[in-house]
């Protein structure tokens, strides 16, 4: 029997891309649907700076005023910024999780996951888009930052600095998120544990207080909290306290790689 | 020539949810550029079948090839060769018609100079054109099919999958799913592999049916041919019936009528 054949013959079967500009190809096109999404819809960035403007505001210029917290000659404003930057970015980042959960509910994963994309290539976009939601929610909290005071750096490249210090955070938190999708698997589990994870990943690091008035048990969660190095890494560029840049990028990027693993290899849970 | 290979062909196919067994061994032929239509209650094994054809299960035994390139071995090759519009309303409500459409132009890998031309010409074709630019939140049930429809035709696939493109549809938007479906295959000779659960659909818009139950085929040929066998006046309602017989009360479980809610709740 005779077939019409095909009007237009799947162009892009001859234009498969080589692993490397495929990669760079659907990182660049998931952050560039974050931003489509994000010019659609700015509320949401505004509802999400009120938690970081309260702490900044309320528990920032309290704790500056009443010195409780030893944080050397930097105000403890200051101190306190970069962690409220990367608290906001981490909590961006853990809501990924939460969305390819709906993602997966609606059909959208199966959709996405039928195209050409290997699924380290549609993790590592997700981790990229969440690196970008949250870069933009933190220049609102930088702003709020500059406008309680607080000294910040104006030289571009430590501030290009901060920016990958919150990509990588982001990549790492937004994996993470997925990671528990990809063992919980049910929407409602998720946000539970979403919640229960993401006030200690933040108490149990440098964010609000210097690691020396740690108890010993505390300090020892700090050192494997990713979100610590992230902080550490902002505090440093940002504000110019001492910091181990090159030890902070190191464990962020092996984080990030790691983490972008383990998602993949559980993504695939996600549409069974 | 590539042309005279099956755009599906099924041999064995087996998959089972822990001790539910979904496919039950699926023999199945879908000739190039015809439409095929795969029929049978809730929880028949149909959206299993095709998670199996478009790559996103991995059949433990059986083969699957999609114009003569096996679906285990050859997993992107079959993608980039393949439309899906999966049962649920899958377009992204907080992008707009047309960035919904660009997005998968770029993940098929869709050349930066041909981008622009492909997703109007895939907005036009399933009638979205002037809409193209409102956030498809605001899109009606049929407007949103024929949006992922879009989706799915950006990349010219040669063998187009829809899941259920018409449930929870009112009757016009139905027919104007129907209609775009019929128009694109008559533009591009591409071959459909569709399922329903409307028996009028099937019998007016497939030129061959399967019918599945329980994890297996239970009938095939064309709407004429599976009504003669039943005999004269016989309607494919009677087919069906005959087919999946009293044990339909049985067929689909909560958790797939359920489902099949859930979808048509989204459309409301
Ligand atoms: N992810 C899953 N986990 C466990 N069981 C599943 C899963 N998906 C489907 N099943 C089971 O496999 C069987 C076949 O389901 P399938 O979704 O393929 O049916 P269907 O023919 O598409 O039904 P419907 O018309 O309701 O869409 C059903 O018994 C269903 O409960
Ligand atoms: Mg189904």
């Amino acid at each position: 029997m005779s077939a019409p054949p095909a009007a237009r013959p799947a162009v892009s079967a001859e234009n498969a891309p080589n692993p490397v500009r495929q990669l760079a190809s659907r990182v660049g096109t998931m952050c560039l649907v974050e931003l489509q999404k994000l010019r659609h819809d700015r509320t949401e960035l505004v509802t999400r700076a009120i938690q970081p403007a309260l702490w900044l505001l309320v528990f920032g210029e309290t704790f500056t005023r009443i010195r409780a917290i030893p944080t050397g000659s930097t105000p403890y404003l200051d101190y306190l910024a970069p962690g409220i930057l990367a608290q906001s970015a981490l909590f961006v980042a853990i809501f990924f999780g939460i969305q390819i959960i709906w993602e997966r509910d609606a059909g959208v994963l199966a959709k996405l996951l039928v195209t050409p994309t290997p699924r380290a290539a549609l993790v590592t976009g997700k981790a990229f888009a969440a690196g970008v939601r949250a870069l933009a929610q933190a220049v609102i909290v930088l702003v709020l930052a500059a406008l309680l005071g607080v000294a910040l750096t104006a030289n571009p490249l430590k501030l290009l600095g901060v920016a990958a210090a919150l990509v990588l955070g982001s990549a790492f938190f937004c994996c993470l998120s997925i990671t528990i999708a990809g063992l919980v698997l049910s929407r409602e589990r998720l946000m539970g544990i979403g919640q229960a994870i993401t006030m200690p990943l933040f108490f149990a690091s440098n964010a609000l207080y210097p690691v020396d008035i740690m108890p010993t048990w505390l300090r020892v969660l700090n050192h494997v909290n990713p979100l610590s190095y992230e902080v550490d890494a902002v505090r440093g560029l940002l504000i110019g306290t001492p910091s181990r840049l090159a030890l902070d990028f190191g464990v962020l990027v092996l984080a990030a790689v790691v983490a972008i693993a383990v998602a993949s290899a559980l993504l695939g849970r996600l549409t069974r | 020539m590539t042309d005279d290979l099956p755009a599906v062909r099924c041999t064995g196919l087996r998959y089972a949810f822990g001790d539910n067994v979904a496919v039950d061994g699926v023999d199945l032929t879908v000739r190039p550029g015809e439409v095929f239509g795969l029929l049978g209650p809730n929880g028949a094994g149909k959206t299993t079948t095709i998670r199996l054809i478009t790559t996103l299960l991995r059949a433990p035994s059986g083969v699957v090839q999609v114009f003569g390139v096996d679906v285990a071995r050859h997993r992107m090759a079959v993608r980039r060769m393949v439309g899906y519009v999966p049962q649920q309303l899958s377009a992204d409500s907080a992008l707009t018609g047309r960035e919904n459409v660009a997005l998968f132009a770029r993940l098929f890998d869709v050349p930066r100079g041909q981008r622009r031309v492909r997703v109007d010409e895939s907005l036009a074709m399933v009638g979205l054109g002037d809409a193209a630019d409102r956030l498809a939140g605001t899109y009606s049930g049929g407007m949103i099919r024929r949006l992922e429809l879009a989706q799915a035709l950006v990349n010219a696939p040669r063998l187009l999958i829809l899941d259920e493109p018409t449930i929870g549809l009112d009757p016009v938007a139905r027919a104007s799913v129907w209609r775009r479906i019929g128009e694109v295959r008559e533009q591009t000779g591409m071959t459909v592999l569709v399922t329903t659960h409307y028996m009028d659909e099937a019998d007016q818009f497939c030129d061959r049916i399967a019918l599945m139950h329980r994890g297996r085929l239970r009938a095939l040929g064309t709407p004429a041919e599976l009504k003669a066998n039943l005999g004269r006046e016989s309607t494919l309602d009677d087919v069906f019936r005959v087919i999946t017989g009293d044990d339909l009360e049985s067929g689909g479980g909560i958790r797939d009528v359920r489902a099949a809610r859930r979808t048509a709740r989204r459309l409301g």
